[in-house]
């Protein structure tokens, strides 16, 4: 009797001070999180602010990067980081929901594993590795089908000016493209993840309707994971809107707004990577305002990411 | 402790610690005083490759003796110094007037230890022995000039085949101080160069940027039709096309240690030992050189760093001197490099 009932208090009292303990360190790990965040941003902010001061809206409106005469218009730093990322994403995701439709709709369980595993490795190598091979290897290669798009598409009013080159191969395009490579990895593992929630019996139920592959997967797969590839979508949207290195590699360091895809750019992190070390006084703060725009641009397409995914999440639920 | 008191002692005016210590070290003329500690350098990348070849050099004389550099940039540098996390600061232009008031009024001392010619390289067929002349160096960097068979170029290649390909004009995508004294030079040479020189140009829209010199001599050598600036010992390495540059003298000279020298000695020197090599006269001056220099504080807070300092500073300008020609620097000239030997005298130790 004496043995179990003396251990009962305290075993009791243990593990509510136990929980307690657990429960504050967690919320305390939470908290530093949301701290870091904060003071992050504070701090930034506070180092910009004469830059924004300086330049006011126009240092998101205004196409006039000149650091050696205090100008700072960051809009072809905008317009390049965006349409990088676009490029890379109309590549990306068609590539991606392919991937991971193959491996969890058609492929035999071996070939699945193996293609996973390469698409997961895609995902390890650093990304100053794809710059350097962006610049020493892919830049050459594109320059002839560069060529050819720009003579192909010369006549054809609108999408001329898209394609005019210079085809020297450092260029929006190639940016791009590498950042292409590099979000594939993560959209398409992420709609993997959501492609594994739609129950087999959904499958079964649309095949024994006598539907083919296809119809199956278009019915019974494809609208229940609408709201999950589109949140793959945004965070590899994400990725590649701060991508860094790579891109700072090959995008050609151009300042300027041009709406041909061929031309060099500039993108708002390839900026700041480039022209930090020899900037001193306003030119520095620009480059911290460049980081703190990039920042909201970046936790806006992260929220609109985790709401649809949420929303589409609730329905599934439903 | 014997070179501090002195230095103390005569700290009330520069010229007479310049004297003391110069005969204290004079005591052992030849065989150089041995000195021991550490002392952190950070700044220009272009001087980089010297101060490696240095630090070296001066272990092998002053093994007690620690010096380290780190490549951050001549702005990078400059702050560091004025943050106190580098004792010295490598840097390819004076301290700017937007700079001046990180130092909070303490005095510096320039120390110019190497230059170097920025070649302009390009890759225009089997094109060789391109010549341009300033006005069409800056016209063609300015996107104003956009084939090889231009007037303005045939005009400084009387009898050369150009062939009509289209100019790639390359340049640093990174901030550098080989943009700015080329910028500088541009500027100063030709009166159609209406870009503002300095570490981060607004290249004209066309123009594309490559990263530090190997990312720019890559690109030059791999599209036709590229003309871009590289430090010479990059252009060298890589085997780049070199073009003549017409210097204020008139006549056409190819990027050459000796043609730098030749400018440097020919640059005008403030008595703070700053100073412009760039488009000087002279039938032999290449008009596009890089000076660099080792920025310090005047007077030093650390006795044991003053001494190290003042040690490597000597070291760099005497024996040193010889190193630079093997990794593509050119010496000073002798008059310059007396002067600043002369104003290691000038540093002082206080607290």
């Amino acid at each position: 009797m004496t043995p179990t009932t003396v251990p009962v208090p305290l075993a009791g009292t243990r593990r509510s001070w136990g929980d307690r303990a657990f429960r504050s360190v967690t919320l305390a790990s939470g908290l530093l999180v949301l701290l870091v965040l904060v003071l992050i941003a504070a701090t930034m902010t506070g180092k910009a602010w004469p830059a924004f001061r300086h330049a006011g809206i126009g240092f998101v409106t205004k196409d006039n990067w000149d650091p050696n005469n205090n100008h700072f218009g960051a809009l072809s730093l905008i317009y390049g980081t965006i349409v990088s990322s676009a490029i890379a994403l109309v590549i990306a995701v068609p590539v991606s929901i392919g991937i991971a439709l193959f491996v969890t709709e058609l492929a035999p369980a071996g070939v699945a594993r193996v293609v996973t595993v390469i698409v997961d490795l895609l995902a390890a190598i650093p990304s100053v590795v794809f710059g350097l091979w962006a610049i020493l290897s892919l830049a050459l290669t594109v320059q002839g089908p560069y060529k050819n798009l720009s003579n192909l598409t010369k006549s054809i009013p609108i999408v001329n000016s898209l394609f005019k080159g210079p085809v020297q191969g450092a260029s929006i395009m190639t940016a791009g493209i590498v950042l292409a490579i590099m979000i594939v990895p993560i959209i398409s593992s992420l709609a993997r993840a959501a492609l594994a929630t739609v129950p087999e019996s959904d499958r079964a139920a649309a095949l024994a309707l006598g539907s083919t592959r296809w119809e199956a997967i278009r019915v019974a797969v494809l609208p229940k994971v609408k709201g999950g590839l589109w949140g793959a979508s945004m965070l590899g949207l994400g990725r590649a809107l701060g991508e860094t290195i790579a891109v700072a590699l090959i995008i050609g360091q151009s300042t300027h707004v041009s709406a041909d895809l061929l031309h060099p750019g500039a993108t708002m992190a390839s900026t700041i990577a480039l022209e930090w070390q020899e900037a001193g006084g306003e030119h520095a703060s620009a480059l911290i305002a460049l980081g703190v725009v990039l920042f909201v641009i970046t936790i806006i397409v992260n929220s609109i990411a985790r709401g649809i995914t949420r929303r589409s999440e609730a329905r599934l639920a439903a | 402790m014997l070179s501090l008191t002195l230095a103390a002692c005569g700290s009330s005016s520069s010229k007479s610690s310049g004297s003391t210590n110069s005969s204290s070290s004079g005591n052992s003329t030849g065989s150089t005083a041995q000195v021991s500690g550490t002392l952190n350098g950070s700044g220009s990348t272009f001087q980089q490759i010297f101060e490696q070849s240095l630090i070296t050099g001066f272990k092998s004389v002053q093994s007690g003796a620690t010096v380290t550099y780190d490549g951050t940039g001549s702005t990078a540098g400059k702050t560091a110094l004025a943050n106190g996390t580098a004792d010295f600061a490598g840097t390819d232009s004076p301290v700017k007037t937007t700079e001046t008031a990180q130092y909070k009024g303490k005095a510096l001392l320039y120390f110019p230890i190497v230059g170097g010619p920025i070649a302009v390289a390009y890759n225009v067929g089997g094109l060789k022995n391109l010549k341009l002349s300033p006005d069409t160096l800056a016209n063609i960097f300015q996107a104003k000039i956009t084939k090889w068979n231009d007037a303005a170029i045939k005009a400084d290649n009387p009898g050369a085949s150009l062939p009509s390909t289209t100019i790639t004009v390359v340049h640093r995508s990174d901030g550098s101080g080989t943009t700015s004294n080329f910028t500088k030079y541009l500027a100063a040479a030709s009166k159609q160069f209406t870009l503002t020189p300095g570490e981060t140009v607004s290249w004209p829209a066309g123009t594309v940027g490559a990263a530090k010199n190997p990312g720019v001599a890559s690109a030059v050598t791999k599209t036709d039709g590229a003309i871009g600036y590289v430090d010479y010992s990059t252009a060298v390495a890589d085997k780049l096309n070199m073009a003549s540059i017409k210097n204020s003298a008139g006549s056409f000279v190819a990027p050459s240690l000796a043609g730098s020298t030749a400018a440097l000695d020919a640059a005008t020197i403030n008595d703070d030992l700053t100073f412009s090599p760039l488009n000087e006269a002279g039938a032999t001056t290449y008009p596009i050189t890089s000076p660099t220099w080792i920025l310090v504080y005047k007077n030093q807070t650390d006795a044991t760093k003053a001494a190290v300092l003042k040690a490597y500073l000597a070291y760099a300008l005497g024996a040193g001197q010889q190193l630079a020609a093997q990794s593509y620097y050119s010496a000073l000239p002798q008059s310059l490099d007396q002067k600043a030997v002369a104003q290691i005298a000038q540093i002082t130790v206080g607290s």
